[in-house]
């Protein structure tokens, strides 16, 4: 199962709801204004730290260039993909939800 | 004829540049305000910080990178970018990760001084509290 999560976790609780209820092993990427979930130092990076336990979080790469973050100011062993990787995730998956 | 009236206008930003049209908009409508020569601030909280931001490149997505018209608000004397502090903190962020946006003081031989002001949240409800028209967005 492939979770897509678009909004930013500081202002709406698609992350929070998603990682409640994904389960191990379920890819997870972050797209749009949810990119920002991915930073490090933030009041939720504990939140997908542990989420990347047992999921596979990655985050769109162009999605981050647009709103400034470079890369080293992400957590630890977050994926980075670009528009093949996401349709590659889509084709690897049998199911996609869009946590919106 | 009497003079046109000026009142404090405070722009207030909360959400993050692209995902939605807020930010842009309210951009546009600062510099509107700014035009007719109102007394004009905008303050960056929550995740209007964001829009802030330096090195944004969209070039990738194909979206307008809009934050260089952030430059042009000093031209128009929007010359106080109020940020509080707190919100950058949330975020993982410090000043030195926002635009470097400057304007020429006019009453200071047109030296070129910093436009973004670090504050507190208790200062930036002082502000607040200063204004005769908020708007959001």
């Amino acid at each position: 199962m492939l979770h897509t999560i678009n909004k930013s976790p500081f202002e709406k609780n698609s992350l929070e709801s998603c990682l409640r209820l994904a389960k191990p092993g379920h890819d997870i990427l972050l797209i749009e204004d949810a990119v920002y979930a991915a930073t490090s130092g933030t009041i939720v990076s504990e939140l997908v730290e542990a989420a990347m336990e047992d999921k596979n979080v990655s985050v769109l790469g162009p999605d981050l260039a647009s709103r400034g973050i470079d890369e080293a100011r992400l957590l630890k062993g977050i994926g980075i993909v670009d528009y093949a990787g996401f349709v590659d995730l889509t084709v690897k998956n049998d199911k996609v939800q869009s946590w919106l | 004829m009497s003079e046109p009236t000026v009142k404090r206008f405070m722009y207030i930003n909360r959400r993050a540049p692209y995902g939605t049209v807020y930010s842009v908009e309210g951009l546009e409508v600062a510099l509107i305000g700014a035009a007719f020569e109102q007394d004009v601030c905008m303050a960056f909280i929550d995740d209007g910080v964001y829009q802030l931001k330096k090195d944004q490149d969209t070039s990738a997505t194909g979206i307008k990178n809009f934050s260089p018209a952030y430059r042009a608000l000093g031209d128009y004397d929007v010359t106080r970018l109020y940020v509080e502090g707190e919100s950058l903190q949330a975020r993982g962020l410090t000043e030195d990760d926002l635009m470097a946006l400057t304007y020429e003081d006019e009453d200071d031989d047109w030296a070129e001084k910093p436009s973004i002001r670090l504050v507190s949240r208790e200062e930036l409800s002082g502000l607040i509290d200063q204004q005769d028209v908020i708007l959001h967005f």
